[in-house]
């Protein structure tokens, strides 16, 4: 979700990107932001069937750690 | 009838209260239930489908019959439960459904055609003539259903909405929950304690039994006392709690002045409240059940323990010959009290032929049950069915008890199912159902108090140690501890209808038929049968007709499974969680710094947003709107116009890499822009349309200032952090709104420099100041930003102060103008000058428009990436057929155009399939001296000059107009660069 | 056996021992012709119409619970025709049609009532863009009205036009827009499709989806394995998981909805109303219950269940709208899972395995699409090719940017539709 693909990735990565979604009954990793507040953008790991979550990242530090790894 | 020395009303305070027009007196601490069953008062109801007499069953919310309208006028408050109404002087209430009257109700007929009238009968008619279903047969279906009415009037009560934290939330306050709460709070946890009734303890105040030595209620009402004596709890009677939810949160709905004739002003009828507990406990008690026999419904019939706490809480015997009917020990209980307090108990009946029954020496029946009732209003005989035979008693209230279940709902709310436990024959909860929650007592199936006390002690001890703080000893007091002994009685045999759900008339018969008719799942049964969607949502009858459906498909409890439960615990007005919101407490108003002075001037505001802006400026002669329009077109194009664009939203951006982030989120280069400078940008959504439009300013190199539509501001502010965090945190750069921070006008028109040079501290020319610079000037003293941007394609500037200047610098720029032959302008005149310009708003770019559709494909630029740049090349987007924006005016001068009208080839029938595009903005051109619009067009760009249809259904508009060049007026642009 | 009001009478009459179940239990065959994977409302309907319309009888629908058990069972009934975008005009307008001779074809009163519908709006903008739909309608045959303030006032004497915050401008006015019982039509498909010898196996949950070569085969259920050769998949918000089993990755996620019902009433709402300031819609039931409902909770669930800042967002629309319905009482509230598309329009279409067909995406509105949906469908999977009305529901759309129907024209993020 934070891995946007380059303009010329092609049409695949681009709808894989945008519309397909793994969209799982369970564990998952998603985007919340806190709108009215900081506006810090999270990656939130939830569980879709029992709304627990199990962890809550900023955004930000997600991405710094995915752009060193790469 | 009053039993003297008996109950917990207040007989020094009494109550008048009326009931279907008639005036009783009650006292202090009544109900309407109990008041009326001591004013010998026994109908107080009809049932939904046969409208058959009904009396008082319960004594809690789960009353399923007495269900009252209380209040008039506009305050007329529907389906009150007359058993949680606490009467006041004053209050006024009534029956519902039946009419003429309670006591002689027509509908009552239904009852006579009962046979038609079963299960799903109305599946399976009604379809014939099939006209009738709308004009006949429905309308009489919908009046015949529902049970009170709405007055139909505004609400003008006040409600409102609070929040609470706590360590632990205890959640009922009988022997369990005071129990919990006490042993939670004297370790020093933050508790708040709540419970339905208006008074704490629970059971109880219902029962004659002592705990630690004193009667019960004492008792209770002692540890009430010492709580609510600690700084640490908070107590709340009177409050339900409806729904559990995520991360500990719950809600709960307080009945503030309900009890009372206090209204409006600072006296909310009601608060929902929104409860944050690290730690919670259910003790919500059980709720009795009854058993169906043929005629199980009559007035009353009730259940024991009902009767034990009209006896013992308020000092009402309900019936003067009274007999008892139960399948468990604590049916006895009833008997006793009753006996003890000199009412005539005609004859306890047992269903268990090995019952033994203490402390009861009147006539007892065992092995036996009541197999039918007489007496059309009111309970009049009962038929015992015995291995004697069969004998009829004259008894005119019955006291039934088929068991009791623990109240569980709340820990159902999150998909939690409960589990059945064999032993007391009903439903537990199911163990870690809600989070951090603790469920104890009789709602846990502990059904002694002795248990229930010691159980609240443990529960309050588990609590204490996953929040991390130290238990201090709490003593259990010495109370009763008896078995539950009980043998499952769920239907008599019999051939007359046995009733499970009362409110909704759904009998033993109607739950076997849904069976034969295969609907066997629970779900099904209860959808067709529609037991327990009655307003107790199945707490008197879901245990019993499960039993019934077990049976009915050879299958046992576990097998034929439950239904699920749902919020809330109690219905709850919709006021109550919508507190705050009628009128404009539903959003906030934002108001530009010369609102004030608009409105005086007469303008009538339109909202944008939460934005109040003006429509136009009426002057002293003019009728119509389009004469302001006109006029203040006029002033723009021939003098100059002045209108408050503070709401635009305007993004401050500063960082070496802001360039960086400008050139990515839109199409077109901005880190080329010179110092002092503004440049349009287009931004896109990451799908390739296009999200918003506007300009941004670069006021020094590392620092722009960003501007955005109004509607859009929110959104791009959004988008800016989601690049800015999750694309690129590399980036060094920084951004906040400050859309409020700066009052922002627009100045438009031939004299706009004249104007300005008259307020600038420095004056400015073609030279000093070009089309499209920017940057800080002075206004008598007043540090600003100036822009030479047009929305109007005149010589237009937009001038910026700080917000605190604002309305003085738009009463100066007013004067000014109104001395030059010019004045304010308006959202309508804005639109007419924007469309003579071809200038897009969201009225075309609405979202489904791309860069290429609204002619600015070439604004992407090749040399870099950009949000939106890769989906907006997908082939479906570049198609040369798709709609692309067009200029339009009608081919006669009196032509009239209608924004969201279709398009058509000349010759082409008005259809769907011949739709080509459609009409995004009309208006009214001076200059022109006709309509002109905005719109799109299949391939539109390629037929220019052609005549096309323009069709508006809706508004019988049909027009010849000529798709055209979308700028109207001073096409070369000159004006704004003059 | 018939369902009539005379049957009603002589059953009553002696004694109601003649009703029989409205369909069998019958055991799962070893093979059949087709399989529908999912008993909900378009599982049945698209059985029913396989059957009627087809003359495919040899098939079966598996349901993993109870028949209408999803969102059919729970949603807020409305049927309307009123979309704008090409694509969903013409598909809502079929099923329309078909509603409208649902009783007679199904020998079921599904309660069908074209009690109009009118959504509201609160500034010129958004009047003119309900007009651009409304001419939609009108093109595609169906009807509108544009009503002005006092149109609005006439219909709906209840609304607050004095105090509230987002004035009313008007409404648009779908007079052939209404309701119908949820529960009526899932069964009345079910008996439907029974009656014409089609196996609905309930407590028979797919477990995965047997491809050969790129052809399907069948499926493995927890009651057996199955063979077919043409297999259909409509499980809505269950759509992610069942299409894995076929290797596919969907543009579907799955979000919760809450609605509501009120304590009955007597009439006090006669039309389906919306709000254009706020996503709220309400509507009274024949048993008088206030039914109503608004936005989405916005993520992800499988839960069918909400939490209280979007509950009470939508009381607050309500007070806001029309306070009147202040003193009504939420008896009960509940969820369910929908299934959002980058669109927020369906997919009805093939798959690039061979006779394996999908129906999903219908969001949060499903219900009024309940006949159309499956009468394409039924189409498709008979056929082998698109049904007209539904042909635009390309799973492909996305990716090629070619026939998107975004009604609410938010973009590509499945919760903002």
């Amino acid at each position: 979700m934070l891995a946007r693909p380059g303009p010329d990735a092609g049409e695949v990565a681009w709808d894989n990107y945008l519309h397909l979604r793994d969209n799982p009954a369970g564990v998952t990793e998603e985007l919340w932001q806190h709108d009215g507040g900081c506006g810090s953008w999270l990656v939130v790991t939830r569980d879709t069937v029992s709304h627990v979550i199990s962890k809550v990242e900023m955004a930000a530090d997600v991405k710094r750690a995915m752009q060193a790894a790469s | 009838m009053r039993v003297a020395s008996k109950g917990l009303i207040d007989r020094s305070k009494p109550v008048h209260f009326s009931f279907d027009g008639r005036t009783y007196r009650g006292f202090a601490g009544d109900t309407v239930a109990s008041a009326l069953l001591a004013n010998g008062v026994t109908l107080m109801g009809r049932s939904f489908k046969y409208h058959r007499p009904r009396g008082v069953m319960t004594a809690g919310s789960e009353e399923p019959n007495a269900l009252i309208t209380t209040g008039t006028g506009a305050r007329r408050e529907p389906n009150v439960r007359a058993t949680v109404q606490e009467i006041y002087d004053g209050l006024v209430t009534r029956s519902q459904n039946a009419w003429p009257s309670l006591d002689v109700d027509v509908m009552a007929v239904n009852d006579l055609a009962a046979p038609f009238l079963g299960a799903g009968f109305y599946y399976k008619t009604f379809m014939w003539p099939k006209r009738f279903w709308e004009a006949i047969y429905e309308p009489v279906i919908r009046k015949t259903a529902g049970l009170g009415a709405l007055s139909g009037e505004s609400n003008p009560d006040t409600y409102e909405r609070a929040y609470a934290f706590c360590d632990l939330l205890v959640i009922g306050a009988g022997p369990t929950g005071l129990m919990a709460a006490l042993t939670a709070a004297r370790a020093g946890a933050d508790v708040i304690l709540v419970d339905e009734d208006s008074v704490m303890g629970g059971r109880l105040n219902a029962e004659s039994e002592a705990v630690g030595h004193q009667s019960g209620a004492l008792w209770a009402a002692g540890i009430v006392a010492e709580l609510a004596a600690m700084d640490n709890v908070r107590l709340m009677p009177r409050t339900t709690v409806t729904g559990a939810y995520d991360g500990g949160m719950f809600g709960a709905l307080e009945r503030v002045n309900q009890h009372t004739s206090k209204r409006g002003g600072g006296a909310p009828l009601e608060a929902f409240w929104r409860i944050s507990a690290k730690h919670s406990i259910l003790a919500a008690g059980a709720l009795e059940r009854p058993v169906a026999f043929q005629n199980n419904d009559r007035p009353g019939i009730m259940t024991a323990g009902a009767v034990r706490a009209y006896l013992n809480r308020w000092g009402v015997a309900p019936g003067r010959r009274v007999a008892v009917f139960g399948n468990n020990d604590d049916a006895h209980r009833t008997a006793r009290d009753l006996m003890a307090a000199g009412v005539h108990v005609v004859a306890l009946i047992d269903s268990r032929a090995e019952a033994e029954i203490e402390g009861f020496d009147g006539q007892v029946i065992t092995g036996a049950v009541v197999c039918n009732t007489g007496g059309r209003k009111a309970l009049e005989s009962i038929t015992v069915r015995s291995e004697a035979g069969e004998e009829a008693l004259q008894v005119d209230c019955l006291a039934v008890s088929g068991g009791w279940n623990p109240t569980v709902h709340l820990t159902c709310y999150m998909n939690g199912r409960p589990t059945w436990r064999e032993d007391i024959q009903s439903f537990v909860p199911p163990p870690g159902a809600i989070p951090n929650m603790t469920v104890a007592g009789a709602c846990n199936g502990v059904f002694s108090t002795h248990g229930c006390l010691s159980d609240g002690v443990d529960a309050g001890t588990a609590a204490l140690k996953a929040l991390g703080k130290k238990a201090v000893a709490v003593e259990v007091p010495v109370a009763e501890d008896a078995d539950y002994a009980l043998v499952p009685l769920w239907a008599v045999a019999g051939k007359g209808r046995a009733w499970l759900d009362f409110q909704n008339d759904v009998s033993v018969k109607d739950i076997k038929q849904a069976a034969v008719e295969n609907f066997r799942s629970v779900e099904h049964m209860k959808r067709y049968t529609t037991q327990g969607m009655a307003t107790d949502q199945g707490k008197n009858s879901n245990v019993a007709a499960l039993a019934i459906l077990a049976d009915a498909t050879g299958r046992g409890m576990p097998e034929t499974g439950t239904t699920t439960f749902r919020p809330p615990y109690s219905p709850v007005a919709i006021a109550a969680m919508g507190a705050g919101a009628q009128g404009h407490g539903f959003a906030p108003e934002r108001h530009t710094t010369s609102h004030k002075r608009t409105v005086e001037r007469g303008a009538p505001m339109i909202e944008a947003g939460l934005w109040y802006r003006p429509s136009y400026f009426p002057k002293a002669g003019e009728t119509t709107w389009r004469q302001s329009c006109d006029r203040e077109v006029g002033y723009v194009r021939k003098a100059v116009g002045v209108c408050d664009v503070s709401t635009l939203g305007k993004i401050d951006i500063q960082g070496p890499d802001a360039g960086k982030l400008l050139d990515f989120v839109y199409t077109n280069m901005f880190s080329t822009l010179k110092v002092g400078r503004v440049r349009y940008g287009l931004m896109l959504r990451e799908d390739g349309m296009v999200m918003d439009d506007g300009t941004t300013a670069r006021l020094g190199e590392h620092h722009f200032v960003m501007t955005t539509t109004t509607a859009a501001a929110g959104n791009v502010m959004r988008h800016l952090e989601f690049v800015t965090q999750c694309l690129h945190p590399e980036w060094a750069v920084s951004f906040t709104s400050v859309t409020e921070q700066w009052a922002q006008f627009a100045v438009a028109g031939p004299k706009a420099r004249e104007l300005l040079n008259g307020l600038l501290d420095k004056e400015i020319d073609n030279d000093n100041w070009p089309f499209m610079a920017c940057g800080d000037v002075s206004i008598g003293g007043v540090a600003g930003r100036l822009f030479r941007i047009s929305f109007s394609g005149e010589h237009a500037y937009e001038v910026a102060v700080p917000s605190r200047f604002g309305a003085a610098l738009f009463d100066e720029l007013v004067k000014r103008a109104e001395a030059l032959g010019g004045g304010p302008y308006g959202m309508e005149a804005l639109n007419v000058l924007r469309i003579e310009k071809g200038f897009i708003t969201h009225a075309e770019i609405e979202g489904r428009a791309t860069a290429s559709d609204v002619g600015m494909g070439r604004m992407i630029s090749v040399k870099k990436d950009c949000i939106g740049k890769a989906m907006a090349a997908r082939p479906g987007l570049v198609d040369a057929e798709r709609p692309q924006l067009i200029g339009l005016k009608p081919v006669s001068a009196e032509g009239e155009m209608t924004a969201g009208a279709h398009l058509f080839e000349r010759e082409a029938e008005a259809v769907r399939v011949n739709a080509k595009g459609h009409v995004s903005s009309v208006g009214y051109s001076p200059e022109l001296g006709r309509m002109i619009g905005l719109g799109f067009f299949a391939a539109g760009p390629t037929r220019m000059g052609e005549v096309v249809r323009l069709v508006d259904h809706l508004r019988g508009v049909e027009t010849e107009v000529e798709i055209c060049h979308p700028v109207f007026v001073d096409p070369e642009g000159e004006r704004a660069r003059g | 056996m018939r369902f009539s009001g005379w049957r009603v009478l002589r059953e009553g009459l002696t004694g109601n021992k003649g009703w029989a179940p409205h369909w069998r239990d019958p055991e799962p065959k070893a093979e059949y012709d087709a399989v529908i994977i999912g008993g909900g409302g378009h599982g049945l309907s698209t059985a029913y119409y396989l059957a009627k319309n087809h003359g495919m009888t040899n098939i079966a629908v598996l349901e993993k619970g109870y028949l209408g058990g999803g969102n059919v069972g729970r949603n807020t009934t409305i049927v309307r025709a009123n979309y704008g975008q090409q694509g969903n005009s013409e598909f809502y307008s079929h099923s329309l049609k078909l509603w409208e001779g649902l009783e007679e074809d199904l020998n079921y009163n599904a309660m069908h009532s074209a009690r109009g519908i009118i959504n509201l709006f609160h500034s010129d903008g958004q009047r003119d863009a309900f007009a651009r739909r409304g001419n939609m309608m009108i093109n595609q045959g169906d009807d509108a009205e544009l009503l002005d303030r006092e149109g609005v006032r006439h219909l709906l004497p209840y609304l607050d036009f004095d105090n509230i915050r987002f004035p009313v401008y008007g409404g648009l006015l779908h007079r052939r827009g209404g309701t119908a019982r949820h529960d009526a039509v899932a069964w009345g498909y079910a008996r439907g499709a029974d009656q014409r010898g089609v196996d609905l196996i309930q407590q028979c949950e797919v477990t995965g989806i047997n491809i050969e070569n790129g052809v399907v085969k069948g499926v493995q259920t927890t009651r057996g394995a199955i063979r077919a050769k043409k297999v259909g998949i409509v499980v809505a918000g269950r759509s992610g998981q069942v299409a894995a089993m076929a290797g596919m990755r969907l543009p579907i996620e799955s979000h919760v909805l809450q609605a509501f019902v009120t304590e009955g009433l007597k009439p006090v709402i006669d039309h389906v109303v919306s709000f254009g300031m706020g996503h709220f819609y309400i509507s009274q039931s024949d048993k008088g219950g206030l039914v109503f409902g608004g936005d989405l909770d916005f993520y992800a669930s499988y839960a069918s269940r909400g939490n209280m800042p979007m509950m009470e967002h939508v009381m607050e629309a309500g007070m806001t709208l029309m306070p009147m319905i202040g003193k009504a009482k939420v008896l009960r509230s509940w969820g369910g899972i929908m299934d959002m598309t980058p669109d927020g329009s369906p997919i009805i279409d093939k798959t690039d395995t061979e006779g394996l067909f999908i129906d999903c995406g219908w969001c949060y509105g499903g219900f009024k699409a309940v006949p159309g949906s499956g009468f394409s469908f039924a189409h498709l999977m008979a056929t082998g090719n698109h049904h007209a009305p539904a042909a635009k529901f390309r799973l492909d759309r996305f990716r090629t940017g070619a026939g998107l129907m975004d009604e609410e024209a938010t973009g590509a993020q499945h919760n903002l539709h």
